[in-house]
This record gives structure tokens, sequence and C-alpha cells, in this order.
């Protein structure tokens, strides 16, 4: 039996119990930030907020979400949206926050990349947060299918259908996959499962992970500069704090975080109100109609850049680099062959790589929406070789940058 | 205020204001727990009370569960001392007992004798009189008198009309 | 400071441009813009004659025979035929009249009369030199000027129906869309409102009707009409009403007839609609600005109690 003492406050009663007070300090109150950061570094706590948001809208809808084909459509746009009290809230609150959660996840993705903060001790962070962006992609795609619309269906039927890998006909799996030879009830229900329960355990314990992979190489710095933590974080407990290079996490830059989340709940809640057609496409608003083909078929905005690198090539080798595209970005801390982690404003030919790149990625993302005819098949087909071609040679610009 | 004092301050105000918020959000997920209009809606059953025969149990419905509906037949409304007769309700020149058919024990449905003209409750042997009046234990308290409301030959179960207000006034029921 | 105001344009300037080519912009190339005229109904006559409604009444139940078909409820004239026999005769229900004067566009009524399939812009469907004739047969004339006859008729109409502010959208709606658009959110079938059923028979009955009637529907116009529950979250006002208008505008060689709907008719379709589709649309309009509000002030707050901590730390 381990020695407890009687305790002088509720603080300490814990603390000879759970260990509280290390736990604080090293989750929170001597966490060591670097003071030189913006307000991109908040954006971890952006996505934490919103996925919190996604999961208490989440479970109320569950109260009321039917998942049968059947009874599923009236479930959300008449029992939740016209009868329960607020339902319809918390069902724009699901939606807008599904979809702003990407946008979110590629600034976080991008200032990673702009700050080279997948490099030299980091790359577990990269690959953590890029198993995060699919899990998150699988968890918006199973969401998609649960309000049974002409979206939800006709998106199911053709997702599903890329496993069929092309000239390698696997239809057996297809039909395993969807449990049915058409998405039906059995797809449903599978769908179902894999949304409020499965996936987001996962997205739970990808979450630690990334939390936990990003402890001991601490945050990056706008300057790439290394710090000597242990040093700066002397100055500060000494009282030096102006001195020092860093600030706690908890209170300084939780302080700033919240501000970041203030401004983004501005936006968020603008949105909820006011302008969220972008996130409930209306095609979705009709009934799923296994006999009839939407005119225009389209993911939800942020897979469009996807869709479209598979959109321009004939099957199989579209679906090569459909493949391609979505592995590729969790290579980047090895196909980076620099000897530099700084911002790429200090590293020559990759800061034109990263502008090209985020262009493109937007170009892509236009041209999945729009019709695949004349000029917009011809710039989709370009943009698509762009970026095939970005990835091929990025070793090659990297490996050239001298040591800084 | 001192540059600590004041952080601290910040800090709680901040707290209080983002607390606000919580309950708002409380408040409303408290309302999207609640009953649907429709189910509400729903809670009301009416019957037309001139089809039932003297000493026939009817089974009706009302908000999911049974309904006794037991007319009483001369013989039967002599039998009633004074106290009994404050349970019976009177349609028309028509007298009934109108309870729940649930066991005030454990909720199960009593079987009517019309021999005897008794109610006895198989779970656990509780029996109950012609007036629904709990005449051996385990039940605690005689049947339970749905909330009504007489419209000329019909009755509303759900609805709280005056005869069934007397009736919870005089702690002749309890309200279900 | 200056930095992070840069970096937050930039993100905004990319987002917004992003944003413009996905939606506004993606949506222009995607779909066909009718702007739409006002429901003005140029393309029919003006309307030159006053009528009288006396005489209008006389005709409608004398020469124009329109009470053999249609019932008008409000002047005791019921339907002859139970609304799924009548779909199972004509293809759908020859709607009640009470209302009609008030709902359809004057114009519109006297082009109907004097010819319906042209008035709904049907006859690419129903073509008379082919031997095809609409199941509302025209009215040839009582006699005289059948100008100043189909004028009476209307004027008859619009004296027995409501008041433009006394109009329902229940009204509105049953009348120009309700014998062909099921609206199950709002209870609204084809062949009446959905009643609360007390046997079990009595459900089974009404559902017989509405299928039968929903398949004479279907055998008529080819596909049967969509339920326009939630037609307004999935087309939008703009499209409703330019598609009401005209709607071969929009899909050309289409079964639906040209509703000739008034501006009043429309607006009161459109409430109807929204009340079936976007039924919170009040308490979300209400609960908006509160909750903006509120973010402004949880961000004031933030921002001052950051500034506090921030200033030790520079």
């Amino acid at each position: 039996m381990a020695h407890f003492t009687k305790a002088t406050g509720l603080q300490d009663w814990f603390n000879q119990r759970l260990a509280t007070d290390i736990v604080s300090r090293v989750m929170a109150t001597e966490y060591w930030i670097p003071k030189n950061i913006n307000f991109l570094w908040a954006m971890g706590m952006v996505l934490v907020i919103t996925f919190v948001f996604l999961l208490v809208s989440g479970i109320i809808l569950m109260m009321y979400y039917q998942p049968n084909v059947e009874t599923a459509f009236d479930s959300v746009n008449y029992i939740i949206m016209k009868e329960v009290e607020f339902g319809w809230l918390w069902r724009h609150v699901h939606g807008v926050a599904a979809s702003i959660v990407f946008l979110i996840m590629y600034i976080h993705m991008f200032t990673g990349i702009y700050y080279g903060s997948y490099k030299k001790g980091r790359e577990l962070i990269w690959i953590s947060g890029m198993l995060l962006f699919v899990a998150f992609s699988a968890e918006a795609f199973s969401g998609y299918m649960l309000p049974w619309g002409q979206m939800s269906y006709w998106a199911g039927m053709v997702i599903t259908n890329i496993f069929s890998l092309g000239d390698l006909h696997l239809n057996g799996l297809v039909e395993w996959i969807r449990g049915d030879y058409v998405p039906a009830q059995a797809f449903l229900n599978r769908f179902y499962m894999l949304h409020v329960l499965l996936l987001p355990l996962v997205i739970i314990v990808l979450i630690a992970l990334h939390f936990a992979t990003l402890r001991i190489p601490h945050v990056n710095n706008q300057e790439g500069e290394e710090l000597d933590f242990e040093e700066e974080a002397k100055k500060y407990k000494s009282g030096d704090k102006k001195g020092s290079k860093v600030m706690a996490f908890a209170n300084d830059f939780l302080s700033k975080d919240m501000l970041v989340v203030s401004i983004f709940m501005i936006l968020f809640f603008y949105l909820v109100f006011y302008n969220y057609n972008f996130a409930m496409d209306p095609v979705n608003f009709d009934p799923a109609d296994g006999l009839k083909t939407p005119a225009h078929i389209y993911p939800e905005w942020y897979f469009l850049w996807s869709y479209e690198v598979l959109r321009p090539f004939s099957t199989n080798i579209g679906l090569i680099a459909f493949g391609f595209a979505q592995v590729i970005f969790v290579m980047l801390p090895f196909l980076d062959r620099s000897p530099n982690a700084v911002p790429a404003h200090k590293r020559g030919a990759f800061q034109i790589w990263f502008w090209v790149l985020l262009a493109d990625m937007i170009v892509l993302t236009a041209m999945g929406k729009l019709p695949p005819e004349g000029i917009y098949s011809t710039i989709g087909l370009i943009s698509v070789l762009l970026f095939i071609a970005l990835w091929i040679v990025l070793p090659f610009i990297t490996k050239m940058e001298k040591k800084l | 205020m001192t540059k600590t004092n004041r952080r601290a301050f910040m800090g709680k105000a901040f707290s209080a204001v983002a607390g606000v918020g919580a309950i708002a959000s409380l408040y409303a997920m408290k309302k999207s727990w609640d009953p649907l209009p429709s189910v509400k809606a729903a809670g009301f059953t009416t019957l037309d009370m001139s089809g039932y025969k003297g000493n026939e149990l009817v089974t009706e419905k009302w908000r999911g569960k049974p309904v006794f509906i037991l007319k009483y037949t001369p013989e039967m409304i002599a039998s009633l001392n004074d106290d009994q007769k404050t349970r019976v309700i009177q349609i028309g020149s028509d007298y009934f007992m109108v309870t729940l058919g649930l066991c005030t024990h454990l909720g199960c449905i009593p079987g009517y004798n019309p021999d005897e003209k008794s109610f006895l409750c198989a779970c656990h042997g509780g029996t109950f009189n012609v007036a629904g009046e709990v005449t051996k234990a385990p039940p605690p308290r005689d049947l339970d008198i749905p909330p009504f409301k007489i419209n000329g030959t019909t009755l509303v179960l759900g609805e709280e009309g005056d005869e069934y207000k007397k009736l919870l006034e005089d702690g002749k029921t309890l309200r279900v | 400071m200056m930095r992070e105001l840069k970096i937050l344009a930039v993100i905004v300037v990319f987002t917004l441009i992003t944003y413009y080519l996905v939606e506004p912009f993606a949506h222009s190339q995607m779909h066909k813009h009718v702007e739409g005229e006002g429901f003005t109904y140029s393309d029919l006559p003006a309307l030159t004659k006053t009528g009288d409604a006396v005489k209008g009444k006389e005709l409608v139940m004398g020469a124009a025979a329109c009470t053999g078909c249609h019932a008008i409820t409000k002047e005791g004239m019921a339907a002859g035929m139970d609304p799924a026999m009548a779909a199972q005769s004509y293809g759908v229900n020859p709607p009640d009249l009470s209302n009609a004067g008030v709902v359809y566009d004057a114009k519109f009524l006297a082009a109907l009369i004097k010819n319906p399939a042209h008035a709904l812009k049907v006859e690419h469907k129903f073509d008379a030199a082919k031997g095809k004739m609409h199941p509302m047969p025209q009215f040839y004339g009582a006699g005289g000027d059948i100008d100043q006859e189909i004028a009476d008729i209307v004027a008859y109409l619009q004296s027995i129906a409501p008041k433009a502010e006394e109009l329902t959208s229940e009204q509105a709606y049953k009348l120009a869309c309700g014998g062909c658009h099921e609206n199950r959110y709002a209870g609204w079938t084809q062949v009446g409102q959905t009643p609360k059923f007390k046997k079990k028979q009595d459900e089974l009955k009404f559902n017989l009707a509405k299928a039968d009637y929903q398949d004479a529907l279907t055998k008529y116009m080819g596909k049967l009409p969509p339920d326009l529950s939630i037609y307004i979250r999935s087309r939008g006002e703009h499209y409703i009403k330019t598609f009401v208008e005209d709607p071969q505008a929009y899909l050309a060689g289409t079964a639906m007839p040209r509703v000739g709907i008034s501006t009043a008719g429309m607006e009161k379709v459109i409430e109807y609609l929204e009340d079936s589709g976007d039924a919170k649309r009040h308490e979300r309009e209400s609960i908006g600005p509160k909750v903006m509000l509120f973010t402004l002030v949880f961000a004031l707050f933030a921002f001052l109690w950051k500034k506090e901590l921030w200033s030790k730390l520079h």
C-alpha cells in the first residue's frame, strides 16, 4: 500500500491519488510554447472546438435520427428540422461544422507545410495529422450518407464503385462493402455505425496520439529557430517573463487560443444562421431515388480536388492518380530532402513550390465542381499533371537547398 | 487593481461569459430532449360512452396504457357505499368505473371476474373491488383514475374536467 | 500584429476565391438562370372587356358547362365524383373553382377558357390536329361576343373568390398545386388533407383512394409529380416562382402545365411551401442576431483577457 498523508486541501487530495500536479505542469502550466508564433498556431484549438461542436450536436441528432432507408430522410427533414425544439439549430451546427472543419484542417496543414513543422523530429506529428485527415474524411463521407438524399445515395454508389478498382472488376468486394448489390439498408446501417461509434473513437485516439507526438518536440515557431526549452523555461519561472523566449500554454497561449476561437465563432455562427447552403447541398433535399441520377453529382467542397484528380483519365490511370494523391501528402517529411526546418520564405525554390501547390489545389477544387466539359476539363487535366509534377520535383528542389 | 488581480478578474469575467453560453446551450439541449409536439398531441383519447354494456369490462387505450371502462348495472350501483360512489363517473344517466387498467403494485393488468364483480392481479395476487378500491395486498392504493373530461356522451381522456379535478383534490386518485 | 493581419488577409482572400469558384460561379455554370416576368404572361392577349358577374354565373351553370366537371363548393355545387374517380376519368381532379378568381391571373383565366392547351402551354402534348384533346374542352361561345362572355365568366369567378388579403396559404396551394403535388410534411395528398384516423379501415380506404389517384395521375402525366414538402430548400424561392410561371423555360417538353397563378396566389403558395419545408425560419431569424451578439461579447472578453495576460510577456 503506497503512503498517503492527510490532505491539506482538495488539490492535495487529488494530487496524492492522481498526480494531478505533475499532469497540470506537464500538460498546461509548464508546457512551454515559443513566443515567436502567430494566430495560425491556434488552428489546432479551433479544430478541437469544432470537433466538440460536432460531437455535441451529433449526440442530440442521434436521439431522433432513424437509420432506416424508409424513414431516415423524414427523421432528419421533418422530425429534427420541424418537430424537435432547436432540432434545426443542431442540424445546421452539425452540417456547417462538418464543412468548416475541413477549411481549418487545410489551413492547419498548409501552415505546417509552410513552416517546416513536419521535419526534424516532428515527422510523427505530421503523419498522425494526416491520419486524422483521413479519419475525418471517412467520418464526413459516412455522415453524408445518413440523410439518405439523392447526393447521399449517389455519392455512396460512386465512391463504393471505386473499390472495384477499374479493370480488376472487384465487384464482389464492392458488394461486400455495401452489404448488398446497391446502397440499401445494410449500407446505411453500417455507415451509421462507422459514423457514430467506430470512427469517432478512432479520431479521439488519433487526437491523443497527435498531442503525444507534439509534446516532446514542442510546437514550432515562425523562424524555425531551435530553442533550448530548459533554459528559456528557467528564465520564465524565475520571473523574467519578458526576457524568456517561451510562454506557458496555460494560461498564456490558451488565452490567445480562446481569442482566435472566439473570432472563428463569429464566422461560424454567421454561417449557421445566415449562409448554410454551401454546407447542406440542395440536391440532398431530394429523397434518394435509385432509379434517377441527379444531373450534377459532386462531392462536398473539401473532396473536390481529390475528385478532380480522378476525372481526366481513363478508369485505371485515374484510380492510380487518385491513390497517389491520397498517399503522397503523408510522404512529405521523407520527400523533403532539405536539411533546413525553416519557414518557406527562407527556402528559395520551396517557397515557389508552396504557393504553386496551394494555387493548384484551389484550381483542382474549382474544376472538381464544374462540369467536366470544354475548357474546364482542359484546365483540370493541366492542374492534375501539375500536381503530380510538383511532388515528383520536390525531392530534387529540396536536395539543392544549402544548409542555413 | 494590481496587475495580477486584473488578470485574474479578466480570466473570471471571460469564464463567466463562456458560462452564459454554456448554460444557454444546456437549455437548448434540455428543450431538444422534450417530448415532441406530435407525441403530446396524441395524448388524448375520445370515447363514445353510449356503446358499453353493463358489467362488461372493456379495455381502451390512452397514452399507450390500458384503461378499464366498466358500466355499472343498477344492482352494481346499489351495492356501492357512499365513499365508493364518489369514484363513479356519471355520463348522462349511465354510471361507469373508469380507471387505468394497471395494478398499482407493479403495473400488471388485473383480470375482471364479472360473477364476483372483482379484479384479481395474477402477478402477485392483489385484488380490487367493483369500485376499483384495493381489497388485498400487495397493491398500495386503489386503481388510478386517469384525467378525464365529460363532453355530453363522450369522455375525453387526457383532459382535466371539473369532476376529475374534484377527485384529485379529495385525494381519490393520484395524477397519472 | 501587422504580420498577423497580412497572414489573415492571405487566408481570407484564398478562402473567398475558393468559395466564389465552388459556389456562385460553379452553380451559374451548372444551372440555367431564368429571370422570369413577374407573372405578366406577356404572350397572352390583354383583357379588353369588362365582365358582368351575374351574366357570368348564368354561363358557368349553363352554356359554358363548367359545373359539369368543376365543383364550386362556395356556391353549393359539390363535385360530381370523388377525386380518385375523377382522376381516373380526366387524369387529374378538375379543381374546385371557389377560389379560382383570386388564385389565378385574370388574363390567364380568359385565355384558358378559350383554349386550355394553349394557355397551359401543353400543346406539345395535346395537339388537336393530331386528335389528342386536352381533358378540359374549350369554350366555343354561347352565341354572343365570346370575349365578352369569357370576361363575364372571369368576373363571376372573381366575385365569389376571397380578397387577396384574405386568401390563405392552404387555399392557394390546394387549388394551384394540390391536384397533382402531394405535400406530406403538411399532411396534404392529392385526395385531400390526411385526417386523423379512428379506425384502421378508414386509413386503408383513404390510402387506397390516394394510390388509385396517383396511378391515374402518373398515367396522365407520364411520371408522378413530385412531393413538394421540402422544395423550398431544394429549389429555392426564385426557382420555384420562375418555374411555376413557365415550366417549359426550365424543362422544355415537360408535361407540367403553366399554372397561370396570380402574384397574390404565388405569395401564398410560397408561404405554404415555407411552412412545410422551412417551418422554423422565424425562430432562426429571431435567435440569429442574439447568438451573433453573444459571439461578439465573447470575443471582446477573450480579447481583454488575452491582452491582460500578454502585457507581462512583452
